[in-house]
């Protein structure tokens, strides 16, 4: 895990030091480290310039911008009407099972968070779910099972 | 013949001898001459309002401003939409060409597409593009540059004043109207806000000319539309077809045979019931017509062996999720509305706390902030309208 005064530095560096780069800076640090604490909010406060509760009002507003803390893949399945109607409910109960955990939760060896979401424009794939930014979508039992062993194997940095 | 729909191909079909030809070509046009010929061909948003395009970007061209920006919205959020995703992988050359064009009629210098987060995994690619577009925008002169901006995952955020809040590293919060972007958008600046698909299509009238564009499309509505086909079809996906078509002639071609309802525009739209397929239109709606639907181009087929009371519920769920809080009618509306015919479904509340419930959505349509609140009265009142018994039994 980088230094995180420095992975702040860099962002603002990157961004540049002004308001509309909050947004790019905060999502900077979540693809580092999965959420945002509130050290971490703070400091990005300072180096903007910014109150700490302008950071805070503007990340919790955000369903991307977790607060709270998150395993290293997070996975978002889709419930909206469409991917519910297509089988989201066999796709979250078979990751449930796979991993033993339920939505809104995080395995205990913090490999993988399990979290509903709204649309993710794949319903002509339905269903379908987001593993940190990428797609996966006509899924069945089977292909969620296959998915999942794969992050385990292969992913594991 | 039993009516058909039309299918129209301007947008994905290929179009030039070399890249950003169009562009080229409209760059030595007068700005007048163009939103002329806008305004000519009928052009109206792709994004689901309609606001006439070529006005929007006359009143941007004519607004005071030391800086401009013209913002791609590439939000899309409307629960069964994709369109603008296969715009964004198939043809974003022709979207960058209209907010090119858009630059040059409007003296806008700068540019960002607001890319939601679920389509973070486009970045990539669509960055390769812009690189490549900006080196033809410094050959033909045209001082513009464009970069992405990405969303954090918030529906409202698609209403344009909230994306420009959001833009500016700030809560995805709606704000009032007036000020319109066009002479108070980002950071304050004269800012034209279009959808994906309204840059493509502005593109389109460039190449094609007004005449040619405004024969596509029936019953008085103008151009082609992207729809996205979801739900009980056989083929699911993007079609590009005329503007005009009744919902019957959609049911014809992308239905299972067993279709009970179709959802026009997304939860923010209407609920259409088998009994009215013939006589209501999609399309932007003249003065107080209620057979025209008018859509960003969300489609959802529902059959028989759907439940219209889960339906509802999983709508306002959603709803419920995305409302920004900002303002009481819709914040405290969609929690009512959900909580209510859920008590209604268990027996907990008499069947007549439905029509208590049904003017409550009214309430939130005239007195709510933006057009989250304002339209849950519109999938809300439609379903209840006809579905009653589900809803209640
Ligand atoms: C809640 C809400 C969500 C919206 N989401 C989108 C969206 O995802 N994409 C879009 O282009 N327009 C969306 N709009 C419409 C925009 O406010 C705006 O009208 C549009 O971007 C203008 O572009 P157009 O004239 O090219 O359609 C939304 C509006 C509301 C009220
Ligand atoms: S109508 Fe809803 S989404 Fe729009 S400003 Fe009010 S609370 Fe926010």
């Amino acid at each position: 895990m980088p230094d995180t005064t420095k992975l702040i530095e860099n962002l603002v560096e990157k961004y540049g030091k002004k308001r509309e780069s909050l947004l790019p800076i905060l999502k900077g640090i979540i693809e580092e480290e999965r959420y945002l604490s509130e050290d971490r909010m703070l400091e990005v406060a300072k180096a903007l310039d910014i109150s700490g509760a302008e950071v805070y009002g503007t990340a919790s507003f955000y369903s991307f911008l977790d607060l709270k803390p998150r395993g290293k893949h997070i996975i978002r399945v889709c419930k909206t009407i469409v991917c519910d109607m297509k089988g989201k409910n066999e796709v979250l109960k078979t990751i449930k099972d796979c991993l033993g955990i339920n939505v809104g939760e995080t395995t205990s060896d913090g490999t993988f968070t399990l979290l509903q979401t709204n649309c993710i424009g794949q319903c002509d794939h339905a269903p379908a779910m987001l593993i940190d930014g990428e797609v996966y979508n006509e899924l069945n039992a089977e292909k969620v099972r296959n998915i999942i062993k794969e992050y385990k194997l292969n992913r594991q940095n | 013949m039993a009516s058909q729909v039309k299918r129209a191909d301007i947008i994905f079909a290929p179009y030039s001898e070399y890249p950003y030809k169009i562009l080229g070509e409209a760059l030595k046009k007068s700005p007048d001459d163009i939103i002329d010929a806008l305004i000519k061909s009928g052009l109206r948003g792709r994004g689901g309002a309609g606001f006439p395009t070529g006005l929007k970007w006359k009143f941007a061209k004519k607004a005071q401003g030391d800086e401009k920006y013209v913002v791609c919205n590439a939000d899309e959020g409307e629960p069964g939409t994709f369109k603008d995703r296969d715009i964004l992988v198939k043809v974003p050359r022709k979207m960058l060409s209209g907010m090119g064009i858009c630059a040059h009629v409007t003296g806008a210098t700068k540019g960002f597409i607001y890319l939601r987060a679920e389509y973070d995994y486009l970045k990539d690619a669509l960055q390769k593009e812009i690189d490549f577009f900006h080196q033809h925008c410094e050959k033909y002169g045209l001082d513009f540059h464009v970069e992405i901006k990405s969303g954090a995952g918030a529906y409202v955020v698609g209403e344009e004043t909230a994306l420009l809040n959001s833009a500016e590293g700030k809560r995805g919060e709606p704000r009032n109207k007036p000020p319109f972007p066009v002479t108070e958008g980002f950071l304050n600046k004269p800012t034209v806000v279009n959808n994906v698909e309204t840059f493509v299509n502005a593109m389109m009238v460039c190449r094609i000319g007004a005449e040619e564009f405004a024969k596509y499309g029936m019953r008085g509505q103008k151009g082609s539309k992207l729809f996205s086909i979801a739900g009980d079809t056989p083929k699911p996906g993007v079609y590009e077809l005329e503007l005009g078509l009744t919902v019957e002639e959609l049911v014809n071609e992308f239905g299972d045979g067993n279709t009970k309802a179709v959802q026009v525009g997304g939860v923010s739209g209407f609920c259409v019931p088998s009994a009215k397929f013939k006589e209501k239109t999609i399309g932007f709606p003249g003065k107080d017509d209620v057979n025209y639907i008018p859509t960003g181009g969300s489609i959802m087929l529902f059959n028989h062996t759907r439940s219209m009371y889960h339906v509802l519920e999983n709508y306002l769920e959603f709803f419920e999720e995305e409302s920004c809080g900002q303002c009481t009618p819709c914040r405290v509306g969609t929690q009512q509305l959900l909580k209510g015919i859920k008590a209604i479904k268990k027996g907990k509340k008499d069947p007549a706390y439905l029509d208590t419930l049904y003017k409550l959505a009214e309430t939130m349509k005239i007195t709510s902030k933006c057009g989250l609140g304002q339209s849950v009265a519109n999938s809300f009142c439609s379903i209840v309208d006809e579905f009653k018994e589900e809803i209640i039994y």
